[in-house]
């Protein structure tokens, strides 16, 4: 348990309900996540998971239990920069996130607030900017990107604090199709490539699928933590509260109705096809 | 089939006579038939958004002409004025435009600005809460108590109470949850076969434009480089995904398959076609 970037203690939230803002809580989450992992969280919307989400970075604080980022209690409010340093997070809206008219400024200007000096600034930035693939635009104006590059940017930015763990709110529910995917290579690279602790909330079950672990919420609980796996050959379960698969596993779903004999672990497009090919050649 | 709403040659230059000068469209000959259900794709910064917001005259063309009814919405202020009621526009992430006190004022805003009755007034808000789905007890509630889903479907009830004859709707989906996305997909089929309206959706998921739209328009770089029915739109795979859209998952996944070397025919869009289309290669029938 020590060892765990996150730990999640019997958290409980609830919005205050006269401000106007409808009474989202969360009832009793246990989690624990380890560094270098990625995890996928769904549910529908009122579940609880970006309230969770908030939670990560000491945006919200628990009104009942306790949240540890790399053991520091985000409930002590002396160590609130280490834990915002700790655990980054990047929102829906790239045009809420960027404050600057010159891209590498914009990318600067966090480790500028913490009074970072100016040749280690450097570094940071060209790094980031190397990390999430835009190193080329550095000196572009980022009101002329795309949705896409524009997210790239602000994750860019919450690189540039060095965080272990960054929380992704749903950071493709704007994008079109080329964006979203740009993103997301971003986000598996993070991950793989730099061994970044990744959070990643979401409504599209074809990203859930590349995580390594998915939870699911429903009425601020976890009702599922396992591989997307086995998570998605639950449709029945996942249909119950709300939820959809991926068409790949809801193709292999309808089939089964059809009493055929098909897996319902075909995530990927490829596994699909392989599965189906098996299908085709056994008749 | 009627057209209900055509562009001729239609151009639209932002910025012009700025070094900044940029064409959004290009001589672009548009159409929309009387009771569809259109769907148009297109990237980010492609011109579907510039499009849709020449269709009710939010716009003007800098060349190029906009027809409602075979009328130039442009030749006189009356046809202006009559086109922004006859052809109703969602906004995408319209619930970030509610303003009033309770839900029923925020519908009625567009009936009371047409000059309506008051028993008028009242009888199209209710009419686009039921198409909607909202209870009564909501219309006297604040929208800025509703949840998400509920919002964007109380903003799209604004629009449908001015019972336009077209309604354009952009990305009226986007960040819902999948309930969210049935509800607002059935709210839409349900004005669209209730007033055999013409609907044209700008969507980003191109499984969903294949199940919903009985015809698409591709929209790129200010050009329409196709159009037709999903099938016929859909066969252009290659093209489609050098524009930064591809083809729904089921139609890569049976791309795969024929790579396998199966006998199987590739054209399916839908999850329910790529059933039928193994149960016919079983040689069963679905049940």
């Amino acid at each position: 348990m020590t060892d765990a970037i996150i730990n999640v203690q019997d958290l409980h939230f609830s919005y205050a309900a006269d401000q106007g803002e409808a009474p989202v809580t969360l009832d009793g989450v246990t989690l624990s996540i380890d560094p270098g992992s990625f995890v996928a969280v769904l549910g529908h919307n009122g579940s609880g998971k970006s309230t969770l989400a908030k939670h990560l970075n000491a945006i919200l604080l628990p009104s009942g239990g306790k949240v540890y980022v790399q053991g520091m209690d985000t409930a002590d409010e002396s160590l609130l920069l280490d834990i915002r340093r700790a655990v980054g997070m990047v929102f829906q809206n790239p045009d809420n996130q960027i404050v600057a008219n010159v891209v590498e400024e914009d990318v600067a200007f966090a480790p500028e607030n913490l009074g970072i000096p100016s040749a280690e600034i450097r570094r940071r930035v060209d790094e980031a900017l190397e990390m999430v693939g835009m190193s080329d635009y550095a000196t572009h104006a980022p009101h002329l990107l795309s949705g896409g590059q524009k997210q790239r940017i602000a994750i860019a930015g919450v690189i540039a604090m060095r965080p272990n763990c960054i929380v992704m709110d749903e950071p493709t529910a704007m994008l079109d199709p080329v964006g979203r995917r740009e993103v997301l290579e971003t986000i598996k690279g993070l991950n793989k490539n730099y061994g970044m602790t990744i959070v990643l909330i979401t409504h599209h079950m074809d990203e859930a699928a590349q995580a390594d672990r998915l939870i699911v919420m429903q009425k601020g609980k976890i009702v599922r933590d396992d591989t997307p796996k086995e998570v998605f050959a639950q449709v029945e379960e996942l249909k119950a509260v709300g939820l959809t698969v991926p068409d790949t596993v809801e193709l292999c779903w309808q089939l089964r109705q059809e009493g055929l004999d098909v897996p319902l672990d075909a995530l990927t497009d490829d596994d699909c096809a392989a599965a189906l090919y098996q299908l085709l050649k056994k008749d | 089939m009627e057209p209900i709403l055509r562009t001729e040659q239609l151009n639209h230059l932002y910025s012009a006579g700025t070094p900044f000068q940029h064409a959004a469209l290009v001589d672009v000959d548009f159409c929309a038939y009387r009771g569809e259900y259109l769907g148009i794709i297109g990237r980010t910064g492609s011109g579907k958004s510039t499009l849709v917001q020449h269709l009710n005259g939010l716009l003007k063309p800098t060349s190029g002409r906009v027809l409602l009814e075979g009328e130039d919405i442009w030749s006189d202020k009356a046809l202006t004025r009559a086109a922004r009621f006859k052809v109703g526009l969602v906004f995408q992430y319209p619930e970030y435009q509610l303003f009033e006190e309770t839900v029923y004022k925020d519908i009625s805003f567009g009936p009371k600005n047409m000059g309506l009755s008051g028993e008028e007034i009242d009888r199209r808000v209710r009419e686009a809460a039921a198409f909607v789905g909202l209870p009564d007890d909501v219309l006297e509630q604040s929208p800025f108590a509703l949840s998400g889903g509920q919002k964007r479907r109380v903003a799209i009830a604004g629009v449908i109470a001015m019972d336009p004859s077209v309604l354009i709707l952009d990305e009226p989906t986007a960040g819902l949850d999948p309930l969210g996305v049935e509800q607002v997909l059935s709210n839409i089929q349900a004005y669209h076969k209730a007033k055999n309206a013409t609907i044209i959706v700008v969507s980003h998921s191109m499984e969903e434009m294949a199940r919903t739209a009985d015809r698409l328009v591709v929209i790129h770089e200010g050009k329409i480089p196709f159009q037709g029915t999903p099938k016929e739109v859909f066969a252009h795979g290659h093209a489609l995904e050098k524009m930064g859209l591809g083809v729904p998952q089921v139609t890569r996944v049976f791309s795969r398959l024929r790579t396998f070397g199966a006998d199987i025919d590739p054209a399916v869009y839908t999850v329910e076609q790529a059933k039928n289309a193994v149960l016919a290669a079983l040689g069963k029938e679905a049940e």
